[in-house]
């Protein structure tokens, strides 16, 4: 459990606090994740990788959490509300910084796009990985993604960030 | 070929196009990448577009590496939910074996690469955090269920048993390192508790001698601390 929990910690931490965005909650989370896989070891059957195991694990748990936080809902008025106070993109583009830019539009997603582009770009889950850990058919995986590349490359549009694509 | 990502993003996105985020992030199979590689090599359109999900790529690594690390907190609290924890029975010794097993075989060769890149940060945080708990199991009662020394014999009675033995692997030592010593060893995980590993050479019994000869060598390796035979 020590090696497992060292290797993995940082990352379920990661993943846990992008989905509730509350470092206390998300520390929370990670003791609540690691437990259910002290408890439930023997249901891990080798199929997928632990990473994965652990981070579906995680997204339940942290969908819970929010759903117990009344204030919070999982919908894009209150991704909004909960937006930290710093700089939005337009600022960022007045200080010429594309790329502070996009991880503020990066930040402004959807939950649901949020963790989708996670899951492939940081956590390099594959297509049929990230459908076990969503819970989603691996079509819907690949045109989740698209558009929320798509409502990303809007957002930095908004911002006045052209990338020449779409 | 030029026009047709973009006659695609009019209508529905194409398969490639949704797949040039897998691309760069290396998660494709090799018969996708290929199908990647050469449209890429076709169309100049999407090669432009695959620059643009590299970026994002980059910033969303980035920004997750912003977020930090978890406080001490969270592992303590797992920890000391784990010592309130029921003991487990010995039957369940196997089981977890076989888990732990399947955990260090699954650990993605991609993951444990990039982790490296981390640097001394990570290594230090994850050395750090081994080290506490193994400071913390001399003195506490934390009991995993995994091992008894007292383990119920699974042994075939109609032949000798393959050596086995209990190892402590550095505090420092990282997953990839123990898995290659495992290989290298034809050796498997079979239990573990407070910071030893029960560990199984090969499927065939060893003589006397072989077996101390096995023991001097692993106890050279630098990942091991301790090592001796066990029944």
């Amino acid at each position: 459990m020590q090696v497992l929990y060292g290797r993995h910690h940082v990352r379920v931490f990661r993943f846990g606090l992008r989905l509730v965005r509350d470092e206390q909650i998300a520390e929370d989370l990670i003791s609540e994740v690691f437990l259910d896989v002290w408890r439930q070891a023997g249901k891990f059957e080798g199929r997928s990788a632990v990473s994965t195991w652990l981070l579906a694990i995680t997204r339940f748990k942290a969908l819970s959490a929010l759903r117990r936080r009344k204030d919070v809902e999982l919908d894009d008025e209150a991704a909004n509300a909960i937006e930290d106070t710093s700089d939005d993109p337009e600022v960022a583009v007045q200080k010429k910084d594309t790329s502070e830019a996009l991880r503020k539009c990066l930040t402004a997603l959807t939950p649901e796009h949020r963790e989708i582009v996670d899951l492939v770009y940081y956590h390099e889950k594959s297509v049929e990985e990230v459908a076990e850990i969503v819970g989603i058919p691996e079509n819907t995986v690949k045109t989740r993604l698209f558009y929320a590349r798509k409502k990303l490359a809007e957002l930095l549009k908004a911002a006045g960030i052209e990338r020449g694509w779409p | 070929m030029m026009a047709m990502s973009k006659i695609m993003l009019e209508q529905e996105p194409g398969e490639i196009e949704m797949l040039l985020p897998f691309h760069v992030a290396g998660t494709l199979n090799a018969r996708d990448a290929r199908r990647v590689d050469d449209a890429l090599a076709r169309d100049p359109e999407l090669a432009r577009q695959y620059a643009v999900v590299r970026e994002e790529y980059a910033e969303t690594i980035h920004l997750n590496e912003s977020l930090g690390a978890p406080s001490v907190r969270a592992m303590q609290k797992l920890f000391a939910a784990i010592d309130g924890e029921p003991a487990r029975k010995p039957s369940l010794s196997l089981d977890f074996s076989a888990r732990m097993s399947g955990f260090f075989a699954s650990l993605s060769p991609r993951t444990l690469a990039w982790s490296a890149s981390l640097g001394a940060l990570a290594l230090l945080m994850q050395a750090g955090i081994i080290g506490a708990v193994l400071v913390k199991n001399q003195s506490a009662s934390f009991q995993t269920a995994s091992l008894s020394m007292n383990e119920p014999s699974t042994r075939n009675m109609a032949a000798e048993p393959p050596p086995r033995a209990l190892v402590r692997f550095a505090p420092d030592a990282r997953v990839a390192d123990i898995t290659a010593l495992l290989d290298s060893y034809q050796a498997s995980i079979v239990g573990a508790a407070n910071g030893l590993f029960r560990i199984q050479f090969g499927n065939k019994a060893m003589s006397k001698d072989e077996l101390a000869g096995l023991m001097s060598k692993l106890r050279s390796e630098k990942i091991v601390s301790l090592a001796e035979a066990a029944p």
